[in-house]
């Protein structure tokens, strides 16, 4: 059975039922593992449980951790149906975890924000929305929870999505970030109601439930309108033994399509030539597509490395050394001017200069500061940054991953910030 | 327009699409790290990965050796399935003996019905690593395989003592990982971190990969502790009570002999090992290794000393 694979992150500000729904996601899907549930049978009676199986427990690891006060980060967690293979990344849903949740979202194709329907839309509904649709993830659903607890009121429901989709209309139009498509799905995760199974208890509701959704949507690999090729050189495959005078470039396709005998120009250093061969250890392809990983064999020999970006020459993608990108803060030591880090973007790594912070972004209001002194852990600012040498690079909103970089500190070697390029500063 | 339109595009199957991230993962190694490893133990998981490391560098020789952290308590199939697999694919095998390591005084053989090398491997394994400078260590581990492991990283940091520390380890986006270390420190590898057990076995299936014989139903000699069925070996201590039984098994995973559990089970070819992965319930690592059961803090005690 051929499945495809989706990946989709969760957010919710705390007790808006996020394990609850994540256990019945896992429970219904039938791929609950036994042994977790004698874990659950164990815990429920150790905590005195009414006996009804709780289901939060089966992801209580989150919020056991969350007890420990070991680093809450992002948990994966897999399921799959007959129809295809999930990848969940569960942010936790603290006020401080920003970074988390841009962490789970870099990699999503969906994000699952939830309500407490009691509750409505709270500021960290807001947050989790704005940065789903700044890491440019394209559907977002709103999981409105604990439907049971409002006797399933459609006038509720529509209050709420009325509310949010004001909200959600300022991230898409004009700020730049990729216009993102919202859909609002009713349910209660404890009763089961539109999670997997249809409710019995709002027939007012035909839409999909969120199953159904996750199952459908479209895990188009890049954005759905058609991408530019980015191939990435990563690693030359050149073996010493002396009867290979084979030269291959090796790499994993970011965006597009390329084909055997396609003209393709190379990145950054320039010069341009032609796909000899596509080459995989299951032999020759005629066409590859993203993500495939593949090795390429050009006509020409030119002076290709790691780092090096290939990609069809009427395509193709910005150089320079001065960038503008909303930067992610990660660590505790503050980001200023004049700051100096290692960037990483594809497969290239070379030093970058903070010139300026432009602003910091509040995440509710989703207005733009002043220009601020520095950017704190978990804010989100406009940076101007110059590296050391040039970049061949897409502005983010086209492109997730030659539109993203990484700043890494070049004493302590942590991965420090993230970065999504807004377009060239020039 | 040169690229496909998205629409006609057909979509990559889950395994290819697993594939693909796992052999930018190899080569993002092979390029920053001077001195990788791929940590080989004839199990399944490290099967998958010998078959990447073709994937991802092939027509040129692995760019790293295959080390075996060896307990000297394996299964007789399994060591000679790894010696033949390695000259098969004309790659270098290092062979770190825990025997070694006790001969040596590094490490205390354990006493007792009960007694594993199974927590001696972390000494043996992490002086391997000072004494070759490894950077970087491929493993098979995968986050399925256990809550705890929910969280870990694909490049997974440990200090100059080889230990983990979660708040040292860093936040990874996109497809870019940070593998800057300082000498003396390295990185554990996962390539599989998003791999089920059912993804191994149906890729062990599509590529036609060689397995142990052990996976597959076979009589044995074992003996039932705790819940589990254990092979009777040269180290085996039975507790009165215990009594050897002949019994048809297979084991989900090729760990040390004293502490790796076997199933009852007839599945005896590929497709009836995934029907039976598929119908089971048991994750691997709940049923058949039995310091898991322990307590869930095992394993986060364990990784914490570097132990995988
Ligand atoms: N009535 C009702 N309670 C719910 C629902 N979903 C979750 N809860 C309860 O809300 C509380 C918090 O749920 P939990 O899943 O732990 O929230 P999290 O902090 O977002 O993970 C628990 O007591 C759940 O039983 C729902 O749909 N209806």
């Amino acid at each position: 059975m051929t499945l495809d694979l989706l990946r989709f992150t969760t957010a919710g500000s705390v007790d808006d039922g996020k394990s609850t729904l994540i256990g019945r996601l896992l429970y219904d899907a039938k791929q609950v593992f036994e042994d977790q549930l004698e874990h659950v049978q164990e815990a429920s009676e150790r905590r005195g449980g009414e006996g009804a199986l709780d289901l939060a427990l089966l992801t209580d690891g989150l919020r056991a951790e969350r007890e420990q006060g070991i680093t809450i980060d992002v948990a994966y967690r897999y399921f799959a149906t007959a129809k295809r293979r999930f990848i969940i990344a569960d942010c936790p849903g603290h006020q401080q975890y920003t970074r988390n949740m841009v962490t789970g979202a870099s990699t999503a194709d969906v994000s699952v924000v939830l309500l407490d329907a009691r509750r409505g839309v709270l500021e960290q509904s807001k947050r989790h929305a704005f940065i789903s649709a700044l890491l440019g993830i394209p559907h977002m659903v709103v999981a409105v929870n604990k439907m049971d607890l409002v006797d399933y009121a459609r006038e509720r429901f529509e209050e709420l999505v009325a509310d949010f989709a004001g909200f959600a209309s300022k991230l898409g139009a004009g700020t730049g970030w990729r216009r993102i498509d919202v859909s609002y799905i009713p349910m209660s995760a404890l009763e089961g109601d539109n999670v997997v199974e249809r409710s019995a208890r709002m027939e007012w509701y035909t839409g999909p439930v969120l199953l159904d959704f996750l199952e459908q949507v479209d895990v188009a690999y890049d954005h759905p309108d058609e991408r530019p090729a980015r191939f990435p050189v990563q690693w030359v495959i050149r073996p010493a033994a002396a009867s290979a005078d084979y030269r291959g470039y090796a790499g994993q396709l970011a965006s597009g399509a390329l084909r055997r005998g396609d003209e393709v120009a190379v990145l950054p250093a320039g010069g341009r030539t032609r796909i000899a061969a596509i080459d995989t250890f299951d032999g020759e392809l005629d066409e590859a597509m993203a993500p495939m990983s593949f090795t390429l064999r050009l006509e020409d020999e030119l002076d290709i490395s790691r780092g090096s970006l290939i990609c069809h020459p009427d395509e193709a993608p910005q150089v320079g050394r001065v960038l503008t990108a909303d930067v992610c803060w990660m660590t505790d030591a503050p980001l200023r001017p004049g700051g100096r880090y290692v960037l990483k973007h594809t497969s290239q790594s070379v030093t970058a200069a903070v010139d300026a912070i432009d602003d910091v972004i509040d995440v509710h209001t989703l207005e733009r500061s002043e220009p601020p002194e520095e950017l704190s852990l978990n804010d989100i600012g406009r940076v101007r940054l110059r590296t050391s040498a040039p970049l061949a690079f897409d502005a983010y909103s086209s492109n997730r991953r030659t539109g993203s970089f990484i700043l890494i500190d070049e004493a302590g070697n942590g991965t420090v910030g993230a970065g999504m390029i807004a377009g060239s500063a020039a | 327009m040169h690229a496909v339109s998205v629409a006609t595009r057909p979509q990559l199957s889950h395994l290819r699409a697993l594939e693909s991230e796992a052999i930018h993962v190899m080569r993002e190694v092979a390029a920053e790290f001077e001195r990788p490893v791929l940590l080989f133990s004839g199990g399944k998981d490290s099967i998958v990965l010998l078959r990447l490391a073709e994937k991802a560098f092939r027509p040129a020789p692995f760019p790293f050796p295959l080390m075996h952290v060896d307990t000297g308590h394996n299964f007789a199939e399994v060591i000679e399935f790894r010696d033949r697999r390695v000259a098969e694919l004309g790659e270098r095998l290092i062979v770190a003996s825990v025997q070694d390591s006790i001969d040596r005084g590094r490490v205390v053989e354990e006493t007792g019905p009960r007694a594993s090398r199974n927590r001696l491997q972390t000494t043996t394994l992490l002086d391997a690593i000072a004494e070759h400078s490894f950077d970087a260590a491929f493993g098979g581990a995968r986050r399925d395989e256990e809550r705890a492991r929910a969280k870990e990283r694909v490049f997974s940091f440990r200090d100059d003592f080889g230990q983990w520390d979660p708040k040292n380890q860093r936040p990874e986006l996109w497809n870019l990982y940070n593998g800057r270390i300082n000498r003396g420190e390295h990185v554990r590898v996962f390539p599989l971190s998003n791999w089920t057990e059912l993804d191994v076995w149906e890729y062990i299936d599509q590529e036609s990969l060689e397995v142990p014989s052990i996976y597959f139903a076979h009589e044995r000699d074992v003996f039932r502790r705790d819940g589990m069925l254990y092979a009777m070996s040269p180290f085996t201590e039975l507790i009165d009570g215990e009594e050897v039984i002949t019994e048809t098994v297979r084991y989900r995973t090729v760990g040390d002999m004293s502490c790796t559990g076997g199933v009852v089970s007839q599945a005896a070819t590929l497709d009836e090992v995934v029907l039976e992965i598929a119908a089971t319930r048991l994750t691997e690592r709940g049923e058949t290794r039995a310091d898991d059961r322990v307590s869930e803090a095992a394993m986060e005690d364990r990784k914490k000393a570097g132990y995988f």
